[in-house]
């Protein structure tokens, strides 16, 4: 049992030096130009640590934060701090962690929930799996800190199904943190008490959306619902609840060990820190890097990424998913940050970038993530189960040059209906990678436009 | 076979009791009477409505909602197209055409035989591996035409 920081140091210099004596193979070689534009806080022990291992974990610094916040900080200075590091959200909303902390903290319950999102819903993105698997008690510990900040003893992941190896490594994560004391009753002798459980997506986009995800969490179809309230008044069970994603749980520990003020001095402005980017699709070299907020996607997709393939010239980049967009050649100077990514028409969500080449069409890319959206529509509201499915009809006779000029402006008027008359952000954001690449790429629609 | 003499009925009994016969375990319990049984029959459905003392509805409610859960048994083998982003840049829905184009299935479907399901799939996080196909649980990375029909074969020879 781990009961003082004093002890949780002594265990670390231990595995220290043993690691010292047996060295293990380190699997990542680190000085290729693919790494040397990153800097790693999410990642950073990706691929060094063994994510069997809670010791290994704790000899690279683990649990210090949390034994640091709950022996010589308030949960008012936590959320402080946060608050200073302007940590936002990094599941795609970009919302500051700091103020969605202290809304719920300042609830008044008896019962208060932590979610961890790992339902990584983008298809193309796998950041997410990335940490959980090769880094789980870095999801923990943030979550710990957050419990302790906000006042609540009971934490759940939710995981996608699809990630069975995640959920392995974060189910074995927490019997060993629970066995010494990490986790569960008086951790550290403060009367803090955290537990965390896992629970299983079973495949539905929409379950990545808040009230969906809770829904699903109480074992229900995961339906959104209507917001007010909000999750910090009402959320799981009825109960105060903070929901974050499992790259900004990530962040917490680093936050409290260096400090707000050294996480808000990575980035930009207006987005502190790194981001984790997916780089797939149409280049060379494909993977996860992390990079401080505010670098250019030309940066990341030819410094970093090698460029398109061979004979192939670079189109467009997709960020954001079935609810971002794509942006083309011109603006590849922009800095990645929320509001730049905005101002593009995209969003930054969970970090999927997908590059697209000249040998595709994008008025099919546009019909590929509309399809997706009607597949994964819940039903709910009709502006999104019928408007998704009749964007992917009408797209489709673009595809087949059978359009019409009033088509055209069907599909325009089509996309604002869905976007502003829908209930969740599924629905309200559908019809983006439509709107970006008709932005960008009117051409490629009236090519599809048939002479009459 | 009936319940009473189908051992596998025991195995489910055995989790949902260790779920302490929670309705909000509901999803948990569909995924290991999944497991156990390779899929959802509506026989099954029953079972777990009256042990969690829930409507059936509600259960098959449940199982339907979710893409992950089949109400159909599968074949002794089963190939999975990805048909997420980075997968379908890379060409997947032809391999997926492909496929079922050669073993006269749609995807969702199960050869007459009953040797091979053919699924399709949201992304495995395995993107920079894309195109992928998954044969009896084991990722094939930067698939093509020829050597997914390839490794299908191999799989259910
Ligand atoms: C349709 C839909 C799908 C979503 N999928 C995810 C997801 O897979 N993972 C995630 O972290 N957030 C997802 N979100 C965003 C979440 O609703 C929520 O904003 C986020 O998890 C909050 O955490 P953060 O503040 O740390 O970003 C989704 C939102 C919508 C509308
Ligand atoms: S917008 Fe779509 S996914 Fe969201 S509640 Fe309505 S139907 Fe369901
Ligand atoms: S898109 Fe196919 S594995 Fe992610």
């Amino acid at each position: 049992m781990i009961t003082s920081i004093a002890e949780l140091q002594e265990l670390s210099c231990k595995k220290r030096e043993e690691n010292e004596k047996n060295p293990r193979e380190i699997g990542v070689e680190r000085s290729s130009a693919f790494y040397t534009k990153q800097r790693r806080i999410v990642l950073q022990n990706e691929g060094l640590i063994d994510p069997d291992d809670i010791e290994d974990y704790i000899a690279h610094g683990g649990y210090m934060s949390l034994f640091k916040a709950l022996d010589e900080m308030t949960p008012k200075e936590v959320i402080e701090e946060v608050k200073i590091s302007a940590l936002r959200g990094r599941g795609g909303g970009g919302y500051p962690t700091g103020l969605k902390w202290e809304s719920v903290s300042k609830v008044i319950s008896e019962q208060k929930y932590i979610i961890c999102n790992g339902d990584e819903g983008d298809p193309g993105a796998f950041m997410d799996r990335a940490v959980m698997e090769s880094d789980p008690h870095k999801v923990l510990e943030g979550m710990a800190i957050a419990g302790y900040a906000c006042g609540a003893n009971k934490g759940y992941i939710y995981v996608r199904a699809e990630y069975p190896i995640a959920v392995e490594k974060l189910n074995r994560a927490i019997k060993q943190a629970t066995k010494l004391g990490i986790l569960g009753e008086n951790i550290a002798h403060s009367g803090f008490n955290f537990n965390v459980e896992i629970r299983l997506g079973a495949g539905a986009f929409v379950c990545g959306e808040a009230t969906a995800l809770i829904a699903s969490i109480e074992g229900g179809r995961g339906h959104p619902r209507q917001k007010p309230p909000h999750l910090s008044d009402c959320g799981l069970w009825g109960k105060p609840t903070v929901l974050n994603n499992v790259e900004t749980l990530a962040n917490i520990a680093p936050i409290i060990k260096n400090g707000g003020a050294w996480f808000k001095s990575i980035g930009t402005e207006n987005s502190s820190g790194t981001k984790v980017f997916a780089l797939t699709g149409h280049i060379k070299n494909t993977g996860l890097v992390e990079v401080p907020m505010g670098t250019t996607l030309r940066e990341l997709i030819f410094d970093i990424g090698g460029g398109v393939e061979e004979g192939r010239k670079f189109k467009a980049i997709q960020s954001g998913g079935p609810s971002g967009g794509c942006i083309p050649e011109h603006l590849l100077d922009l800095p990645v940050d929320y509001e730049s990514l905005k101002s593009a028409g995209s969003i930054m969500g969970s970090g999927g970038l997908i590059v697209i080449d000249d040998s595709s069409n994008m008025v099919e890319i546009a019909r590929y993530f509309m399809d997706f959206c009607a597949d994964e529509s819940c039903g709910k509201c009709t502006p999104c189960r019928v408007g998704t499915t009749q964007l992917t009809q009408l797209l489709d006779k673009f595809i087949e040059k059978k359009a019409t000029k009033k088509d055209f402006e069907l599909l325009k008027e089509m996309c604002k209906v869905v976007k502003s008359t829908s209930l969740c952000g599924l629905g309200q954001t559908a019809p983006n990678p439509v709107l970006s690449t008709i932005r960008y790429f009117e051409d490629e629609y009236l090519a599809g436009i048939k002479d009459d | 076979m009936s319940i009473s003499t189908d051992d596998r009925y025991n195995t489910l009994e055995k989790s949902i009791k260790k779920l302490g016969y929670d309705k909000s375990s509901l999803i948990e319990i569909l995924h290991s009477a999944q497991e156990t049984f390779g899929y959802l029959g509506i026989d099954t459905l029953k079972f777990i409505a009256s042990r969690l003392k829930l409507p059936y509805s509600k259960v098959y409610g449940v199982a339907t909602f979710y893409n992950y859960f089949r109400l159909k048994p599968k074949g002794k083998h089963n190939v999975v197209v990805c048909l997420g982003t980075a997968c379908y840049i890379k060409g997947s829905n032809k391999i997926l055409e492909n496929i079922e184009r050669r073993y006269g299935i749609k995807a969702g479907e199960t050869t007459s035989d009953e040797a091979l399901s053919v699924l399709t799939a949201r992304c495995f996080g395995s993107c920079s591996l894309a195109p992928v196909i998954v044969c009896d649980d084991v990722i094939k990375p930067k698939i093509t035409l020829e050597s997914s029909t390839r490794e299908i074969e191999e799989m259910i020879k």
